[in-house]
């Protein structure tokens, strides 16, 4: 068990372990929008030395922190776990804590702005409501009947592993914010929504899909989505948005689950 | 400004937060005041578990638990609140199973469960595996199945209203609870909301030390809200260093990588816990890995250019049981160090994590005023609070534990107490304190940043009031801090307006871990023995003739106005076990 590792060392760890000091110049291009000012929306630029590990979110606290206190943006956990910061960057939602420097070609000005088809409040504040209403839409909890067990429900392993995926969503709205057709439709319940009743339709321990399933099946559910695979690609969690929306449909069709 | 009217206001939507609301809106008009989104509290950040001797794999009870837990917290448990945390972990767990939280499952279908630093058979024997957990994402579940939960009944939240006020009003006497005052985020308006009962679950304060697991928003605001009003603050010198965080970044990796076989090793390679801990080795209690960590360093064994940090080797275990148990800090070593974990090992140091001390409560989550006198309707559970089931070191899986244990019992405790009192009288001018807070911040023209204090205050945590701390170090701490307080009266901020100012916010979230971190230096000044978590290098032995006491810490202000702390010290709750001499 105690055999040395250091054989193992590899190029990656050498350069994780690098202490010397890097730092390039980057530009944060970030949009900015704040009605009690103006209602102009305005493109600034900021020069920033920054090491190239660091995360797009240690960008905007520089800015925040050094430069301008008004920029506004929420972030809580900084590791991609809490879902507070997902926001546009160079065209497509991620979450600014899980972005690194090094990984967007911070050769180019890099573009930061709000996630789309929500209103902007301030900055890459947006107005979060309406989608946790959609997310309460669908019934995000587990539904039973009959008496409870006095100890814990029994699930195989088996039955537990096919939900996992959606039970990893974080509500952060980039998959329903890239989302074409919710950009035309903000009634459409969007792919989080969808995520989270997969969630319980398919817990073998849950006894409410007819019920969520019907909620799905309205005209602002799931028959909207085109397939366009936005979600999927913005999900900082890897869920498999897509699939999970596929399977909500077959259920639809075959009412099996 | 606004006044709104509940049986029962709730402060946080975090585990212990919404934990509560579960049982007070079916009993109470609850309304949960949190600055965050429910979703986006700390609790989801917690991976490795949840303890409960449900004996599943194999053989457990909740006596070994009360036992660990109290050995753990190096005696300065209250041995009564102890036993209750142990007992009630049961149906804790088996609560959230039916509320749909989706665990992991032994092959026979029920809850799996994982071994952890600290948790033992028969008194210490061996690691016994107690720790129920849904792969490295337990904290992740608990705070998604409770916010379904609070969906299903109904809770009444609302989201990003910052408390930075409790409001006690004087009847008869005594101090009883009258409410919070809140402000608003997106609006900048003052609310007032008055309340029988209030229960602060606002979480934890780690955000005065730069490397930490901490988010960005745990800035202690329930603690600093209540000393501020003349509560006392208990063993506040308690602060956890978890041994494994990321190098310099402070993410944490869970204590359940080292559980499911990952090792610990320095430069050579060697696995050092075998020499400190001969019996639990790499799952020793977190004190003493971090401690043992730090030695290693200073005596030149660390890893790296620097020789900072050392590793977390997981290279042994087959990939497909990380894929499984520890998918998420699997990821964040990808992420955050571009290592491949299946063949590098991770560069880890130790991390604050975890504040055991806080508002004092009795096991109904009462908050109490001194020694031993309640504040009619006040309650605090969760971080926030000291119940005291950590004493001076808590066991991993613990505190998301004491959360759904102490959480629920608070939010009953309150619900009934709302049903069975009247509202008393709001205080005069009740918003007036926020109101200057607040105005005088805005207005303020001094020339001093925020960021520039709050860095300079981690930096002297960080160096002085950690893992290694000395009379010295210490009082170097408490002189910084002075000092950045008086710098603090200077600041000011550049956003003058009243929407969204998360600018005018951090503001006042330095203001209350300023306060915070003094009463952890003057606390451990004071205290002149190294227990659990807090380890004086001046004094490395325990004290149990003087100091098996727990810290009272008051805000006092003078009659010129000047502000100090006093220091006075509560008995420990001790029923069935006598102190020992702490070994792994
Ligand atoms: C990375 C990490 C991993 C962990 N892993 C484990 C583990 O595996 N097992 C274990 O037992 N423990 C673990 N812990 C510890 C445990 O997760 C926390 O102690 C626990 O979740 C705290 O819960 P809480 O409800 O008290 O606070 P939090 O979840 O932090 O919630 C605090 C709430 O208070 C609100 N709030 C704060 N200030 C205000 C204010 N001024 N006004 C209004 N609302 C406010 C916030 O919005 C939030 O909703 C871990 C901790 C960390 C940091
Ligand atoms: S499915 Fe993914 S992208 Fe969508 S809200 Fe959940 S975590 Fe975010
Ligand atoms: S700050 Fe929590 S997900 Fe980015």
């Amino acid at each position: 068990m105690s055999t040395p590792t250091l054989d193992k060392h590899s190029a990656a760890l050498d350069a994780a372990e690098n202490t010397a000091f890097e730092q390039i110049t980057i530009t944060l291009r970030v949009r900015r929008f704040n009605p009690e000012v103006s209602d102009e929306v305005t493109w600034v630029d900021y020069q920033l030395e920054m090491d190239p590990k660091e995360r797009v979110l240690d960008a905007l606290h520089k800015v925040k922190w050094e430069i301008d206190g008004s920029l506004t943006f929420r972030r809580s956990c900084a590791h991609g776990i809490c879902g507070s910061d997902a926001m546009r960057i160079n065209g497509r939602n991620r979450l600014a804590c899980k972005t690194l420097l090094k990984d967007i070609n911070p050769e180019k000005p890099i573009t930061v702005e709000p996630i789309k088809g929500m209103t902007v409040l301030k900055d890459l504040v947006v107005d979060m409501d309406p989608f946790f209403q959609a997310f309460r839409d669908v019934m995000p909890f587990l539904i039973t009947k009959g008496n409870e067990p006095t100890r814990e429900r029994l699930q195989s392993a088996e039955d537990r592993a096919r939900f996992d995926d959606t039970t990893k969503c974080i509500l952060c709205a980039a998959c329903t914010s890239s989302c074409p057709v919710f950009w035309n439709d903000g009634q459409y319940f969007g792919p989080a929504a969808i995520v989270n009743a997969h969630r319980f339709i398919f817990d073998s321990r849950d006894e409410g899909a007819e019920q969520r399933l019907e909620v799905l099946n309205d005209k602002e559910g799931v028959w909207r989505c085109r397939t366009t695979f936005n979600c999927t690609d913005a999900c900082p969690r890897g869920i498999e948005v897509t699939k999970a929306i596929q399977e909500v449909k077959r259920a639809l069709i075959t009412r099996r689950f | 400004m606004q006044i709104h009217k509940y049986d029962t206001v709730i402060v946080g939507a975090g585990g212990a937060g919404m934990r509560a609301a579960i049982e007070s809106t079916k009993r109470s008009r609850t309304a949960v005041l949190t600055k965050l989104y429910p979703t986006r509290s700390h609790t989801g950040a917690a991976q490795g578990g949840m303890a409960a001797a449900l004996a599943n794999v194999e053989e457990d009870n909740w006596e070994w638990h009360t036992f660990d837990t109290i050995k753990g917290g190096d005696y300065l448990v209250d041995q009564d609140a102890a036993e209750i945390l142990a007992k009630e972990a049961i149906d804790a767990v088996l609560d959230l199973e039916k509320m749909g939280l989706p665990f992991n499952r032994t092959p026979q279908g029920r809850i799996d469960q994982r071994r952890f630093g600290g948790h033992t058979r028969n008194h210490g024997e061996a690691a016994v595996r107690r720790a129920c957990y849904a792969a490295d994402r337990t904290g992740h579940m608990i705070l998604q199945t409770l916010y379904q939960n609070c969906v299903k009944e109904g809770v009444e939240f609302f989201n990003e209203f910052y408390v930075l006020d409790l409001l006690l009003t004087e009847v008869d006497g005594v101090k009883r609870t009258a409410g919070v005052v809140a402000y608003e985020l997106a609006t900048g308006e003052i609310h007032v909301f008055q309340a029988k009962a209030v229960v602060f679950a606002s979480g934890g304060t780690g955000k005065f030390f730069k490397v930490t697991s901490n988010a960005h928003t745990l800035t202690g605001d329930g603690q600093a809200v209540a000393y501020r009003r003349g509560l006392p603050l208990e063993d506040m010198e308690f602060f956890q260093f978890h041994p494994t965080g990321i190098w310099r970044m402070g993410i944490l990796l869970t204590e359940g990588a080292r559980g499911e076989g990952g090792i610990l090793r320095n430069k050579d390679g060697e696995r050092f816990m075998e020499k400190y801990a001969p019996v639990m080795k790499d799952l020793a209690s977190r004190d003493v890995v971090s401690r043992a960590i730090y030695t290693e360093i200073r005596e030149g064994r660390g890893c790296g250019p620097e020789g900072d940090h050392v590793y977390l080797d997981l290279t042994h275990l087959p990939p497909e049981q990380l894929d499984a148990k520890l998918p998420d800090i699997t990821e964040f070593a990808r992420t955050y160090l571009g290592i491949e974990p299946y063949t590098d090992p991770v560069p880890i140091q130790p991390t604050a994590h975890y504040a055991m001390g806080g508002i004092p409560t009795n096991v109904e989550g009462e908050v109490l005023a001194d020694n031993t006198t309640v504040v009619p309707g006040l309650y605090a559970a969760g971080e926030v609070a000291c119940v005291s089931v950590h004493g001076a070191n808590r066991l991993g899986t613990n505190s998301l534990l004491d959360i759904n244990v102490f959480g629920r019992r608070a939010g009953i405790a309150a619900a009934e107490f709302a049903s069975r009192n009247d509202f008393v009288e709001l205080p005069e001018d009740p918003a007036s304190l926020v109101v200057d807070q607040v105005e005088s911040l805005r207005d303020a023209t001094g020339n001093e940043r925020v960021a520039e204090i709050r860095k300079a205050l981690q930096e002297t945590m960080d160096t002085n009031a950690m893992v290694f701390r000395t009379e010295q170090t210490l009082k170097q701490a408490v002189e910084d801090i002075a000092e950045l307080k008086q710098r603090y009266n200077n600041v000011s901020v550049q956003d003058k307006g009243k929407r969204y100012n998360t600018d005018l916010l951090e503001a006042i979230e330095l203001g209350n871990l300023l306060d915070l971190a003094e009463v952890l230096a003057v606390s451990a000044l004071a205290r002149k023995e190294s227990r659990g978590g807090h380890y004086r290098e001046d004094y490395p032995n325990r004290d149990d003739v003087n100091f098996m006491r727990h810290t009272m810490a008051y805000r006092e202000v003078g009659e010129d106005g000047a502000e100090s702390i006093r220091l006075d010290y509560k008995p420990v709750v001790q029923t069935r076990y006598q102190p020992m001499e702490r070994k792994y």
